[in-house]
Protein backbone atom coordinates (compact mmCIF):
# COMPACT_ATOMS: atom_id res chain seq x y z
CA UNK A 1 0.00 0.00 0.00
CA UNK A 2 2.90 2.37 0.67
CA UNK A 3 4.43 2.08 -2.42
CA UNK A 4 1.22 2.39 -4.34
CA UNK A 5 1.21 5.93 -1.82
CA UNK A 6 4.52 6.80 -2.96
CA UNK A 7 4.32 6.24 -7.23
CA UNK A 8 1.11 8.56 -7.14
CA UNK A 9 2.91 11.42 -5.30
CA UNK A 10 6.18 10.62 -7.91
CA UNK A 11 3.47 10.98 -10.76
CA UNK A 12 1.26 13.91 -8.99
CA UNK A 13 5.16 16.14 -8.43
CA UNK A 14 6.02 14.90 -12.04
CA UNK A 15 2.89 16.11 -13.94
CA UNK A 16 2.98 19.45 -11.68
CA UNK A 17 6.26 20.08 -12.36
CA UNK A 18 6.09 19.70 -16.35
CA UNK A 19 3.68 22.01 -15.80
CA UNK A 20 6.51 24.69 -15.71
CA UNK A 21 7.99 23.72 -19.05
CA UNK A 22 7.63 26.10 -21.50
CA UNK A 23 5.66 25.24 -24.98
CA UNK A 24 5.59 27.11 -28.01
CA UNK A 25 2.31 29.19 -29.03
CA UNK A 26 1.03 29.19 -32.49
CA UNK A 27 -0.96 32.84 -32.50
CA UNK A 28 -0.33 35.66 -34.74
CA UNK A 29 -3.26 38.15 -35.33
CA UNK A 30 -1.91 38.76 -38.87
CA UNK A 31 -3.05 37.57 -42.06
CA UNK A 32 -0.26 37.65 -44.18
CA UNK A 33 -0.97 39.27 -48.01
CA UNK A 34 0.40 35.59 -49.05
CA UNK A 35 -2.97 33.89 -47.21
CA UNK A 36 -4.57 31.44 -49.42
CA UNK A 37 -7.94 32.74 -48.90
CA UNK A 38 -6.51 36.48 -49.72
CA UNK A 39 -4.94 35.53 -53.12
CA UNK A 40 -7.96 32.72 -54.17
CA UNK A 41 -11.30 33.75 -54.74
CA UNK A 42 -12.41 30.85 -52.49
CA UNK A 43 -16.44 30.33 -51.67
CA UNK A 44 -18.09 31.16 -47.83
CA UNK A 45 -18.72 27.46 -47.78
CA UNK A 46 -15.23 26.22 -48.97
CA UNK A 47 -13.64 28.97 -47.20
CA UNK A 48 -14.99 28.54 -43.41
CA UNK A 49 -14.76 24.37 -43.98
CA UNK A 50 -11.15 25.37 -44.70
CA UNK A 51 -11.00 27.35 -41.83
CA UNK A 52 -12.83 25.58 -39.08
CA UNK A 53 -10.99 21.98 -40.29
CA UNK A 54 -7.44 22.66 -41.85
CA UNK A 55 -6.23 26.25 -40.49
CA UNK A 56 -5.61 24.96 -36.23
CA UNK A 57 -2.80 23.50 -37.90
CA UNK A 58 -1.93 24.54 -41.33
CA UNK A 59 -1.49 28.23 -40.51
CA UNK A 60 -0.03 30.58 -38.22
CA UNK A 61 -2.95 31.25 -36.06
CA UNK A 62 -4.35 28.29 -33.52
CA UNK A 63 -7.58 28.64 -32.09
CA UNK A 64 -6.59 27.11 -28.90
CA UNK A 65 -8.76 24.31 -27.08
CA UNK A 66 -9.32 25.31 -23.32
CA UNK A 67 -6.83 22.42 -22.19
CA UNK A 68 -4.40 23.60 -24.35
CA UNK A 69 -2.18 24.71 -21.28
CA UNK A 70 -2.38 21.53 -19.39
CA UNK A 71 1.12 19.27 -19.87
CA UNK A 72 1.48 16.77 -21.69
CA UNK A 73 -1.16 17.60 -24.19
CA UNK A 74 0.17 21.07 -25.11
CA UNK A 75 2.99 19.34 -25.96
CA UNK A 76 1.41 16.83 -28.32
CA UNK A 77 -0.72 20.00 -29.76
CA UNK A 78 2.76 21.43 -30.51
CA UNK A 79 4.36 18.66 -31.88
CA UNK A 80 0.58 18.51 -34.32
CA UNK A 81 0.98 21.91 -34.68
CA UNK A 82 4.44 22.17 -36.12
CA UNK A 83 4.26 19.47 -38.49
CA UNK A 84 1.20 20.78 -39.99
CA UNK A 85 2.56 23.81 -40.75
CA UNK A 86 5.84 22.60 -41.81
CA UNK A 87 3.70 20.46 -44.63
CA UNK A 88 1.48 23.19 -45.65
CA UNK A 89 1.06 26.66 -44.15
CA UNK A 90 -2.24 28.32 -45.72
CA UNK A 91 -0.88 31.93 -44.45
CA UNK A 92 2.13 31.58 -46.93
CA UNK A 93 0.37 30.08 -49.58
CA UNK A 94 1.16 32.78 -52.57
CA UNK A 95 5.08 32.32 -51.76
CA UNK A 96 5.11 28.77 -53.81
CA UNK A 97 5.83 28.04 -56.86
CA UNK A 98 3.08 27.46 -59.46
CA UNK A 99 4.47 23.89 -59.10
CA UNK A 100 4.47 23.54 -55.46
CA UNK A 101 1.18 24.88 -55.35
CA UNK A 102 -0.55 22.08 -58.05
CA UNK A 103 1.61 19.88 -56.00
CA UNK A 104 0.36 20.91 -52.37
CA UNK A 105 -3.36 20.83 -53.90
CA UNK A 106 -3.09 17.67 -55.22
CA UNK A 107 -2.09 16.21 -52.00
CA UNK A 108 -5.19 18.16 -50.27
CA UNK A 109 -7.26 16.20 -52.63
CA UNK A 110 -5.66 12.73 -51.60
CA UNK A 111 -5.54 13.32 -47.73
CA UNK A 112 -9.11 14.27 -47.72
CA UNK A 113 -10.51 11.32 -49.79
CA UNK A 114 -8.59 9.39 -47.95
CA UNK A 115 -9.45 10.68 -44.90
CA UNK A 116 -6.50 10.70 -43.95
CA UNK A 117 -6.93 14.54 -42.95
CA UNK A 118 -8.31 16.12 -40.61
CA UNK A 119 -6.48 13.53 -38.03
CA UNK A 120 -8.74 11.54 -36.02
CA UNK A 121 -7.81 12.80 -33.14
CA UNK A 122 -8.51 16.05 -33.77
CA UNK A 123 -11.79 15.95 -35.05
CA UNK A 124 -12.91 13.55 -31.62
CA UNK A 125 -12.84 16.34 -30.54
CA UNK A 126 -12.97 19.68 -33.01
CA UNK A 127 -16.99 17.67 -34.36
CA UNK A 128 -17.20 20.47 -36.51
CA UNK A 129 -13.94 19.60 -38.60
CA UNK A 130 -14.96 16.26 -40.14
CA UNK A 131 -15.95 16.47 -43.21
CA UNK A 132 -19.37 14.59 -44.37
CA UNK A 133 -19.33 12.91 -47.55
CA UNK A 134 -21.19 15.86 -49.61
CA UNK A 135 -18.88 18.41 -47.87
CA UNK A 136 -16.01 15.92 -49.12
CA UNK A 137 -16.67 16.15 -52.77
CA UNK A 138 -17.33 19.38 -52.64
CA UNK A 139 -14.30 20.34 -51.46
CA UNK A 140 -12.90 17.74 -53.81
CA UNK A 141 -14.29 19.14 -56.76
CA UNK A 142 -13.25 22.63 -55.80
CA UNK A 143 -9.27 22.12 -55.37
CA UNK A 144 -9.60 19.88 -58.57
CA UNK A 145 -10.45 23.06 -60.83
CA UNK A 146 -8.18 25.63 -58.61
CA UNK A 147 -5.37 23.13 -59.55
CA UNK A 148 -6.27 23.15 -63.12
CA UNK A 149 -6.62 26.59 -62.78
CA UNK A 150 -2.79 26.94 -62.68
CA UNK B 1 12.97 10.24 5.71
CA UNK B 2 10.07 9.40 3.62
CA UNK B 3 9.77 12.78 2.10
CA UNK B 4 12.86 13.03 1.29
CA UNK B 5 12.66 9.59 -0.58
CA UNK B 6 9.79 10.65 -2.45
CA UNK B 7 11.29 14.56 -3.36
CA UNK B 8 14.89 12.63 -4.38
CA UNK B 9 12.83 10.46 -6.50
CA UNK B 10 10.25 13.08 -8.42
CA UNK B 11 13.90 15.35 -8.88
CA UNK B 12 15.17 12.09 -10.51
CA UNK B 13 11.95 12.01 -12.75
CA UNK B 14 12.28 15.36 -14.07
CA UNK B 15 15.75 15.00 -14.59
CA UNK B 16 14.76 11.87 -16.79
CA UNK B 17 12.33 14.00 -19.05
CA UNK B 18 14.63 16.66 -19.20
CA UNK B 19 17.95 15.01 -20.71
CA UNK B 20 15.36 13.43 -23.16
CA UNK B 21 14.11 16.94 -24.50
CA UNK B 22 18.12 17.98 -24.91
CA UNK B 23 18.89 15.11 -26.34
CA UNK B 24 15.94 15.27 -29.06
CA UNK B 25 17.58 18.59 -29.80
CA UNK B 26 20.93 17.30 -29.83
CA UNK B 27 20.26 14.75 -32.29
CA UNK B 28 18.18 17.40 -34.61
CA UNK B 29 20.95 19.16 -34.77
CA UNK B 30 23.45 16.47 -35.63
CA UNK B 31 21.36 15.73 -38.53
CA UNK B 32 21.85 19.03 -40.12
CA UNK B 33 25.40 18.97 -39.93
CA UNK B 34 25.41 15.59 -41.58
CA UNK B 35 23.80 16.62 -44.61
CA UNK B 36 25.54 19.73 -45.00
CA UNK B 37 28.84 17.26 -45.18
CA UNK B 38 27.37 15.30 -47.39
CA UNK B 39 26.94 18.08 -49.63
CA UNK B 40 30.66 18.79 -49.36
CA UNK B 41 31.80 15.28 -50.21
CA UNK B 42 29.86 15.15 -53.49
CA UNK B 43 32.20 17.12 -55.66
CA UNK B 44 31.54 15.96 -59.01
CA UNK B 45 30.38 17.80 -62.18
CA UNK B 46 26.54 18.67 -62.85
CA UNK B 47 25.74 16.26 -64.99
CA UNK B 48 27.24 13.71 -62.76
CA UNK B 49 24.83 14.63 -60.33
CA UNK B 50 21.85 14.92 -62.66
CA UNK B 51 22.55 11.35 -63.61
CA UNK B 52 22.86 10.16 -59.77
CA UNK B 53 19.17 11.57 -59.32
CA UNK B 54 18.27 9.80 -62.39
CA UNK B 55 19.97 6.60 -60.87
CA UNK B 56 17.95 6.76 -57.68
CA UNK B 57 15.08 7.89 -59.42
CA UNK B 58 15.07 4.55 -61.28
CA UNK B 59 15.69 2.60 -58.03
CA UNK B 60 12.94 3.53 -56.86
CA UNK B 61 10.21 2.75 -59.62
CA UNK B 62 11.72 -0.74 -59.57
CA UNK B 63 11.03 -1.00 -55.82
CA UNK B 64 7.77 0.39 -56.58
CA UNK B 65 7.62 -2.25 -59.25
CA UNK B 66 8.62 -5.24 -57.06
CA UNK B 67 5.86 -4.40 -54.47
CA UNK B 68 8.73 -3.51 -51.83
CA UNK B 69 7.61 -0.87 -49.67
CA UNK B 70 10.75 -1.02 -47.65
CA UNK B 71 12.86 -0.87 -50.70
CA UNK B 72 11.31 2.04 -52.30
CA UNK B 73 11.67 3.82 -48.45
CA UNK B 74 15.40 3.06 -48.72
CA UNK B 75 15.48 4.34 -52.17
CA UNK B 76 13.22 7.64 -51.85
CA UNK B 77 15.57 8.56 -48.92
CA UNK B 78 18.47 7.91 -50.48
CA UNK B 79 17.03 10.05 -54.26
CA UNK B 80 16.21 12.81 -51.66
CA UNK B 81 19.73 13.05 -50.26
CA UNK B 82 20.60 12.90 -53.98
CA UNK B 83 18.33 16.11 -54.77
CA UNK B 84 19.93 18.13 -52.06
CA UNK B 85 23.40 17.59 -53.47
CA UNK B 86 22.35 18.97 -56.95
CA UNK B 87 24.24 21.54 -57.85
CA UNK B 88 22.85 24.39 -60.54
CA UNK B 89 25.13 26.98 -60.95
CA UNK B 90 26.61 25.80 -64.18
CA UNK B 91 23.11 26.87 -65.76
CA UNK B 92 21.58 29.83 -66.69
CA UNK B 93 19.71 31.72 -63.77
CA UNK B 94 16.28 31.23 -65.62
CA UNK B 95 17.31 27.40 -65.57
CA UNK B 96 18.83 28.08 -62.27
CA UNK B 97 15.31 29.04 -60.99
CA UNK B 98 13.16 26.37 -62.80
CA UNK B 99 15.51 23.95 -61.56
CA UNK B 100 15.38 25.37 -58.10
CA UNK B 101 11.81 24.58 -57.80
CA UNK B 102 11.90 20.95 -59.34
CA UNK B 103 14.11 20.30 -56.75
CA UNK B 104 12.68 21.64 -53.86
CA UNK B 105 8.73 19.54 -55.25
CA UNK B 106 11.12 16.49 -56.11
CA UNK B 107 12.71 16.02 -52.51
CA UNK B 108 9.47 16.43 -50.71
CA UNK B 109 7.95 14.31 -52.40
CA UNK B 110 11.01 11.78 -52.11
CA UNK B 111 11.04 12.42 -48.53
CA UNK B 112 7.36 11.37 -48.01
CA UNK B 113 7.98 8.41 -50.11
CA UNK B 114 10.89 7.66 -47.35
CA UNK B 115 8.44 7.55 -44.66
CA UNK B 116 4.87 6.72 -46.07
CA UNK B 117 3.04 2.86 -47.06
CA UNK B 118 3.07 1.66 -50.46
CA UNK B 119 -0.12 3.64 -51.78
CA UNK B 120 1.21 6.99 -50.36
CA UNK B 121 4.43 5.85 -51.86
CA UNK B 122 2.76 5.73 -55.09
CA UNK B 123 0.85 8.42 -54.89
CA UNK B 124 4.22 11.00 -54.53
CA UNK B 125 5.76 8.92 -56.99
CA UNK B 126 3.52 10.40 -59.53
CA UNK B 127 3.93 14.25 -59.04
CA UNK B 128 7.83 13.16 -58.79
CA UNK B 129 7.98 11.67 -61.90
CA UNK B 130 6.92 15.04 -63.22
CA UNK B 131 9.37 16.69 -61.81
CA UNK B 132 12.57 13.97 -62.82
CA UNK B 133 11.51 14.43 -66.69
CA UNK B 134 10.78 18.30 -66.37
CA UNK B 135 14.40 18.45 -64.82
CA UNK B 136 15.87 16.02 -67.64
CA UNK B 137 14.35 18.26 -70.11
CA UNK B 138 17.02 21.28 -68.70
CA UNK B 139 19.65 18.96 -68.09
CA UNK B 140 19.61 15.83 -70.21
CA UNK B 141 21.12 12.98 -69.83
CA UNK B 142 23.58 10.53 -71.22
CA UNK B 143 20.92 7.53 -71.84
CA UNK B 144 18.32 6.38 -73.71
CA UNK B 145 15.09 7.33 -71.55
CA UNK B 146 11.30 6.11 -72.24
CA UNK B 147 8.33 7.77 -70.80
CA UNK B 148 6.40 5.44 -70.18
CA UNK B 149 2.21 5.57 -69.60
CA UNK B 150 -0.31 3.37 -67.45
CA UNK B 151 -4.31 5.46 -68.20
CA UNK B 152 -5.42 3.77 -65.31
CA UNK B 153 -4.11 5.14 -61.97
CA UNK B 154 -4.96 8.09 -60.60
CA UNK B 155 -6.71 9.47 -64.42
CA UNK B 156 -3.34 8.56 -66.51
CA UNK B 157 -0.12 8.41 -64.91
CA UNK B 158 3.53 8.86 -66.26
CA UNK B 159 6.95 7.62 -65.12
CA UNK B 160 10.50 7.22 -66.82
CA UNK B 161 12.42 3.93 -67.19
CA UNK B 162 15.98 3.15 -68.80
CA UNK B 163 13.95 0.03 -70.59
CA UNK B 164 11.94 0.00 -73.22
CA UNK B 165 10.06 -2.58 -71.38
CA UNK B 166 6.89 -1.76 -69.60
CA UNK B 167 7.22 -2.78 -65.96
CA UNK B 168 3.92 -0.84 -64.05
CA UNK B 169 5.07 1.00 -60.70
CA UNK B 170 2.07 1.91 -60.11
CA UNK B 171 0.17 -1.24 -59.54
CA UNK B 172 3.35 -3.92 -59.40
CA UNK B 173 2.29 -7.18 -59.82
CA UNK B 174 -1.38 -6.50 -59.87
CA UNK B 175 -0.76 -5.34 -63.27
CA UNK B 176 2.79 -5.88 -63.99
CA UNK B 177 2.93 -4.75 -68.09
CA UNK B 178 -0.21 -2.58 -68.44
CA UNK B 179 0.69 0.73 -69.78
CA UNK B 180 2.81 1.50 -72.92
CA UNK B 181 5.68 4.07 -73.85
CA UNK B 182 4.64 7.45 -74.82
CA UNK B 183 7.73 9.07 -75.65
CA UNK B 184 11.45 8.34 -76.77
CA UNK B 185 13.89 10.79 -74.88
CA UNK B 186 17.78 11.15 -76.69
Amino acid sequence: MKIVKIIAVVLLVAFVGIQFVPTERNQSDVVPKTDFMLVNSVPDHIKSKLQTSCYDCHSNNTQYPWYNKVQPIAWFLEDHIKEGKAELNFNEWDSLSNRRKKSKLRSIIKQIESDKMPLDSYTLIHKDASFSETEKQELIKWVEQLKDSI
Amino acid sequence: MKNFKMSIAAMLLLAVSFTNAQEKEKMNHDHGTMKMDHSKMMNMNNDAKAEAILNDYFNLKDALVGDDTKKAAQEGAKLAASLKAFDASSYTAEEQKELADIIEDATEHAEHIAKSEMSHQREHFKTLSKDISDMVAITGTESTLYEQFCPMYDGGSSWLSSSDQVRNPYYGSKMLKCGKVKETIN
